[in-house]
Formats: C-alpha cells, structure tokens, sequence
C-alpha cells in the first residue's frame, strides 16, 4: 500500500471510529450511571446496585407488562401473519398485492397517527380502553407486516408451491398440508419474525404513549416518566434493564441473519 | 375441505384484525379530521395556514438535513466498513448498528447525556473552552437525535448493498485507466443509487414521524408529531390533530411508496 | 500525468517469470509459471477450471501481484509493482462488465475521457470503433437494451479505443448460447487478425482455442501442460490430459517389440522416430486417424459394438481391440452393423507415444 491508501485508510477508519463513538458513549455512559453512586462525582463515588433496586420497586410492573404484551402480539402475529402470508404468497395476483399494500400501510402512517385513530374509534368503550389489550391491538396492527414478509420471503425462497403439490399428490388435505410441510419449512422466517416482533413491540413508543393509561404502562413509557421525573441514575439504571432485555434478542437476531446468509450461499 | 375454502380462510384472521384495528379507526380519524370547523380544509390548511406551515417547514427541513447527513456518514463508513478488514471490524459494525432497536425516548436520553446540562460534550468544551456548552434542548440537539437513529438504518441498507456490488464494473474502470477517486465516481455512486433512493426515502419517512425524541428533548422547536400531541392532549383540538394526522401519514406514504418503486424493504421502526 | 506504455500498432511482447499466486486462505491458484508472448501475437491459455488461467490472465493484467519472485515483463520493462491503471491494458470481462449508467457511446469512450482525449477526437474514434465491431447505430443505447452478442461487441471495442498495449479476454464467448458463439467466434477471429495486437485469451473450449490462437498454453492445476501451435497440440500431444483434453483420443496400452505395437486385438506399426523404446508404452491415435477395412489379412481387428451417427460421419466404438472400446471415425459410405468384426488399419505417422503421467 502506497502512503496515499495509508492516508486514507486511517482518516476513515478515525472517521468511522468518531460516528460509532457518538452512537455508543452515550449508551456506556447511561449503563455506567445506573450503576454509580453519584453520576456528577462520577465512578470514584463507588458502584452500587441501589438505582437497579430501585427501579424494580417502582416499575417493575412496567416490565412484566410489556414482556406481556411483546408475548401475546407475538402470539397474534404468529396466529394471524403465518396464514396470511401463505395465502399471500399463493394467489400472488393483483388482490394480494393489495392486501400487502395494506398491510404495510400502518408502516407508513406515524405511530401517533394510528393511536390517535384508534383512541377515536374506541376510546368509548371504557373497559377496553382500559386494559392492556387496547395497547395489544396496536401493537399487533404495528409488527404484523414484519412477521408477514419474513414469512413471505421463506416461502419465495424455497419453493413452496411444489413442496404443498408434492404432499398433494400423497393425498394429503390442505390443512394437514399447512401443518406438516409448510409450517415446519418456513421455520426460519418464522425464527426471524418473531424476534423482529418480540424486539419491536419491547421498544415501542409512539403507539404506546398515546394508548397507555396509568395502569397500563408500558416500559418505554416509564423510561419517559422516569427521564422527566427521576434523578440521573434512577433514569440510567432503568435503561440498563432495558438495555439487558434488547441485546440479547438483537445478538440473536444478527446471529440468526448470519447464519441464514451462510446457509443461502452454500 | 378444497383448497380455495384453505386458502381463503387462511385470510380471515387477517381480514378480522386488519378491519377491525386499521381499517376502520383510519377512516374514522380521516372523517373526524374533516369534521372540525374549516371542514375538508383543514387538510389543505397544513399548506397554507401560516401557524402549521412553519411547524410544516421546520419538520421537513429536519427531515431532509438527517436524511443528507446519514447518506454521506453512511456512505463513507459502509464502503470503508465493507471493503476492508481489520481486528475489531465486527466489533465496530455491532456498534454502529446496536441503536437500531433503540425507541425515540431513549435516543433523547442519549443527547441529553451527551449534549444536556451535565452532558459529557459539555464536560469537554468546558476544559477546552472554558464555557459548558449545552445543546440538546435546541435545533441542533433535536437534528443529533435524528441522527442518532437514523444512521444505524441507512447504513445497514447501503452495506448490504455495497455487498452486492459488481467487482468486475471497477475493475473495468481501472483497466481503463481510472484512478480511485475516479472510479467512485463513474462506477460506484451511480450503481449505489437505488440504494441511496430507498434507504434515503425510508430515514426520511421515520423522521417525519419521529415522536419520542422531540418528547424527550422537550424542545421549543416545533415538529409535526409534537403539534399533533399537543392538540390532541393539552388544547383537544381533536378535529384539527386528525387531519394533521392524516396529512402527515399521507406524506410519509406516498415516499415510502417511491422507496418500494425502488426495490427497498427497509425497517421504518420507532423515532 | 500517468506515463502510458504506447507501444504502436502491435502492442508489447509479454514476457512472465516465474509468477505463482497463493490466495490468503492457502489455495495455491498458480505454480511459478514461465511464459513470453511475442510481439502482436495470439496466445490462447486453455484449460479446465481452476486450471490458473484465469489467476495468470489477472496477474498480467495488473489486478493480482504475483507472490514474491514472479516477474511480468512488458518489451523488457518491469510492470510487476504497475497497477492495472497505468499498465494500459485492454480487458474484456467474462461479464462484459459495462457501466449501466453510461449508453454504449460514453462506455467506449470512457478510457479515452480518462486519458485526457478531446470531445472531437473521442467521438472520430468512438465511430472508428462502432464501424470495426458492427454495431453502428447502437451508440445512444442504454446496456440493458443491448443483446449479449452486442454487449460482447461494445466491450471489445471498449477495451480497444484506448489503443493497449495488450489485449486480455477472459472467456468472452462463454456467457452466449451455442449458435451465438459460434458465429461471433469468427468474426473475433477478423477482428483480432485486423488489430494485430498482442492478445491473450482465456478458455476452457478448446475448438474456440484452435480457431483463435497462434499458439496455445494448455494449463492443468497451475502448470503449463503444453506450448505449441494448435497442430502441434493436436497431432503431438506432449502427455495423456493434454492429448484427451484437446480433441477426441484414444489411449491404449501397448508393448513394443520389433518395431511393432502388440494390442490384444493384434498389432500395428509404430512411427520410425522412435527412440529409447521401453517394453510397454502409452500410445495415442485420433479416431479419424483409424481406417475401418474388411477383416480378412487385417493386422489390428475388433468388433463393432455400437454406432453413432453423427451427420457427416460415423463414430463407431469397437471393443476387443484394446482394454477399452475403442472410437473410430468412419465415412457414412461405410456400412456397418453391430457386432460385426472388422479389421482395423493405422498409418504409424498417426501413432503418437505419451510419456508416462504423472498420477
């Protein structure tokens, strides 16, 4: 390599370096802070898990709920998105796409939107207004199109029409079709949806704001109160525990998407 | 039972949950948004009443400038990133791409840890300059969370496209004599532009609609989400938020759909 | 200013000294491979693949560096350390790899732009091309607009505008179907005869290899196999893989006594120049070097164990004759029936002996 290339390799390496510095301190810094004594006297002040407790006595029911509600839009986008998909994929004619449109639709539309309309639609009838499912509708209406193409690209890629022909002409019905061939081959866009759902509905925010009661908070919404409400650490600390439930399904998610492009390319 | 009934209940779910969750709260919110005093003009009123089209403006401007800014840092980083290998090369892609996941409230957390009134930028110009400097409630603060989580996106897509890159197109250009700088240029900008259109239109689109961020930072700079909230909860302008709603998922909709024409499946996930 | 090597009308004489190629994972896609290319000659690398050929094409263009002691020589100069952009090559890709976002005009053009060419003089020469290709009035087409026997006529003239030093094509027949390549092959051939550079070209199909080349490097797991015109690769096949790679062959095992071959079928004379002859010998003879004839007082005889037509002839396998059936070609005027016996005569200028392989 010339000292040219050797310039220039280093100043985008540094460059590099600076943008992912600027991604990453922050979120350091905040780990660091839940664990410290005193933020502004920083790490000599000791480390203690007080701020952790802390946050587990206050909001630990924000925790539970949302492990609650990313579970069960899991459980919907599964009961609803796989069949969609299937039938999705076999008529792949005009209706379908429009379907698809549609599907994607709330994609598009901003979170706050899509409570809002929801709040007008429903706001009236109270009992539902007030549980934690009126946060799961949202929720659900919000992740299915991830579910739906994940699935959807399983399928485009493994040929899934002559694997349910193939079972055809065994004599199997389409049910049973559905359930011992189809499900089990589109395994790993299944995988991957709902780990992209799972992942989504934990950090959802824009929805769950306008849609959340003061029973029903989500831990996205109690990171908000405590950031306006609660000392620094209190703050940071709760977002350490938000931090500890999001990077193990993110590890797994790019895992997973490594070894599929491994396994693709064989 | 025939294949057709499978295939149709198979979207019954769908219809159910589609029709009940979506389709029908959208229409109402549309009819509600036209039921306030100016009627059907209030959707015009976003472009012509002077009140919103600033807040219009100052959303779009944001939007557009976090766009720019993440193609060029994007850009620069995913080709370093994919055409060269060196130790601690996963390590540095797992950093950039970690605040994926990351809602818009904690994005605000983050700028208020880096740019707030005890924030670590602060810290430094305090030694360097002898004066704290504190950002994160102001324009800027608010275009660094947009930032924050914008660049994670863009520059997955235009790694993975990048990825895809024909090598023997730059080699050609070189066997023609074209030195690096040239070769960027001719060959790979251009074959990198569907992936600039749709990753570029999809960070648009959620900075649009990013509502966390501009809730957490708190700031006097107007943005749409936050008109909307703000007429919603605090004035119950309910008609008027409505259309304010519909007005700006129409515009995130129609660039998400010149994205698609594009071939992009990007994540256009919380702001 | 980028120093070009301008060499004139017949390009550079190539000369490669001992140029091996290790990748980084280990493979060793190239032994230490000696070669020269005279001045405006045709040299055509021919092998199966991960023969090297290509490995060795790329190090002469400038793409690989050769591992330490390779040298590449172009007229005497030193290029070994030269990148590819200042070597002026003229490359043509398997791929054809032209720029989508230029039309055809600009893709040709574009070596000349670099160079500094001016508008006037880029669009005389830009015709000058379109003419000698064929491909007038394609010049405003986008890439994707073009067919694949135009894209490969749009790459060359290319790779040509900028006047190389060398000519390098990698397989530029093997993206197009049968009837395509071969009818562009001839007109390669015109064209390579009118420019009259020096040109390397790479393939695994060896009629191509004979129509094109003035010479050809027969390549086999990184090593030459064998030098030599297209008649010498094919009536002197140096050893066994280049004698079956390069046309039909049959190989038998004889043992010589009395200046005759002995097969189990019987015997047959073995060529004059025959030196240090050992007991038993690895002996070559193309199938339309074999004379079908009545059995009777017939030295070398087998039986006919099938028939294939072919159209202008037909190529008969007969057993019995060596451990192997072997092929024969015979004239349609001759008629045969399975299971015949029938005797069998081979000119002993037609007799080729192999070395023993290496395994």
């Amino acid at each position: 390599m010339t000292m040219r290339d050797r310039l220039i390799f280093a100043l985008q390496l540094l460059f590099t370096i600076l943008v992912a510095a600027f991604l990453i301190v922050p979120a350091v810094l905040s780990m660091l802070a839940g664990i410290t004594v005193n933020y502004f006297r920083g790490i000599q002040s000791g480390l203690t898990l007080q701020w952790v407790v802390q946050v587990w006595q206050l909001y630990s029911d924000t925790i539970f709920r949302s492990f609650l509600i990313a579970l069960a839009t899991l459980g919907v986008t599964l009961v609803v998105g796989i069949p969609a998909a299937y039938a999705l994929h076999l008529r792949s004619d005009r209706f379908s796409r429009a379907i698809e449109e549609i599907i994607t639709l709330p994609l598009a539309i901003p979170g706050l939107a899509l409570a809002l309309a929801l709040l007008l639609t429903y706001g009236g009838f109270s009992d539902f207004r007030r549980s934690w499912l009126f946060i799961l509708a949202g929720h659900a209406i919000f992740t299915l199109p991830f579910m739906v193409r994940s699935v959807m690209a399983v399928f485009g890629a493994i040929d899934v029409k002559t694997l349910d022909e193939g079972a055809a002409s065994l004599g199997a019905t389409p049910w049973r079709r559905f359930r011992d061939v189809i499900v089990p081959n589109a395994m790993p866009g299944i995988l991957a949806g709902s780990l992209m759902v799972v992942t989504l509905s934990l950090g959802e925010f824009n929805l769950t704001w306008m849609l959340h009661t003061p029973l029903t908070k989500t831990l996205p919404v109690g990171l908000a109160d405590s950031y306006a409400s609660m000392r620094l650490e209190v703050a940071s600390a709760y977002t350490l525990v938000f931090f500890l439930m999001i990077i193990p399904l993110l590890v797994a998610m790019q895992m997973f998407a490594r070894q599929r492009a491994g396994a693709a390319s064989l | 039972m025939s294949k057709r009934t499978f295939v149709g209940l198979c979207f019954a779910p769908l219809a159910v949950l589609a029709a009940a969750f979506f389709l029908l709260p959208m229409a109402r919110l549309v009819l509600i948004g036209a039921s306030g005093e100016q009627g059907f003009h209030a959707y015009t009123a976003i472009l012509f009443d002077p009140r919103y089209r600033a807040t219009l403006f100052n959303t779009v401007a944001l939007a557009a400038a976090t766009t720019i800014a993440s193609l060029v840092i994007a850009t620069i980083s995913g080709l370093f990133l994919q055409r060269n290998r060196f130790p601690g090369h996963a390590l540095l892609v797992a950093m950039l791409t970690f605040p994926l996941a990351f809602p818009g409230v904690v994005v605000g957390f983050m700028i208020i840890l880096l740019a707030g009134r005890q924030g670590l930028l602060g810290d430094l110009t305090l030694h360097l300059f002898g004066r704290r400097e504190v950002f994160a409630y102001s324009l800027q603060g608010l275009f660094l969370g947009y930032l924050y989580f914008s660049i994670p996106r863009v520059i997955l897509t235009i790694m993975a496209a990048v990825e895809k890159l024909d090598p023997s197109l730059e080699e050609a250009a070189r066997a023609l004599g074209a030195g690096p700088w040239r070769v960027v240029r001719d060959v790979i900008l251009p074959a990198l532009a569907p992936a600039f259109i749709a990753s570029g239109a999809i960070a648009f689109a959620t900075a649009m609609g990013a509502f966390g961020t501009a809730f957490t930072l708190a700031t006097d700079v107007a943005v749409l989400p936050m008109l909307i909230y703000t007429e919603f909860t605090l004035s119950a302008n309910i008609a008027l938020a409505a259309a304010l709603s519909v007005g700006l998922g129409l515009v995130t909709w129609a660039i998400l759909a010149l994205a698609r024409s594009y071939g992009g499946t990007g994540v256009a996930a919380a702001g | 200013m980028t120093r070009q090597f301008n060499a004139g009308e017949h390009g550079v004489a190539v000369h490669i000294e001992h140029c091996a190629k290790t990748f980084a994972d280990g493979t060793q896609a190239l032994g230490p491979v000696t070669l020269e290319v005279a001045r405006g000659e045709t040299v055509v690398l021919l092998g199966p693949s991960g023969c090297g050929k290509t490995t060795l094409l790329r190090i002469i263009a400038g793409l690989e560096t050769p591992d330490a002691g390779g040298r590449v020589l172009f007229n005497k100069s030193e290029v070994t350390r030269v990148p590819i952009e200042r070597r002026n090559v003229g490359m043509v890709f398997q791929s054809y790899a032209l720029f989508p976002n230029m039309n055809v005009a600009d893709n040709i053009a574009y070596g000349l732009k670099i160079r500094g060419v001016n508008a006037a003089e880029r669009s005389a020469r830009i015709a000058e091309l379109v003419a000698l290709t064929g491909i007038e009035g394609l010049e405003r087409r986008r890439v994707d607009q073009l067919s694949g026997g135009q894209r490969q006529r749009v790459a060359l003239a290319r790779a040509v505008a900028v006047r190389p030093s060398v000519l390098l094509l990698d397989e530029p027949l093997t993206a197009l179907d049968a009837a395509l390549r071969e009818r562009l092959r001839g007109e390669l051939n015109r064209l390579l005869r009118t420019l009259g550079i020096t040109t390397i070209y790479v393939t695994h199909d060896q009629s191509e290899a004979m129509a094109l080349g003035d010479r050809i490097v027969v390549m086999r797991k990184g090593a030459i196999a064998q030098s030599g015109t297209p008649r010498e690769i094919y009536f002197a096949p140096a050893n066994r893989f280049v004698a079956e790679f390069v046309g039909a062959a049959n190989i038998l095992d004889a043992a010589y006594s009395n200046g005759s071959l002995l097969v189990p079928g019987g015997k047959l004379l073995a060529p004059d120049a025959y030196e240090n002859p050992k007991d038993r010998v690895l002996v070559m003879i193309r199938p339309e070097s074999i004379r079908i004839v009545a059995v009777d007082g017939a030295g070398l005889c087998g039986r006919v164990e099938s028939l294939n037509f072919v159209g202008d002839r037909q190529r008969v396998a007969i057993a019995e004759v060596a451990a192997k059936p072997i092929m024969v070609d015979a004239p349609n005027s001759i008629p045969l029936e399975v299971g015949e016996r029938v005797g069998l005569v081979i000119d002993p200028s037609a007799v080729r002996l192999l070395p023993g392989d290496p395994p």
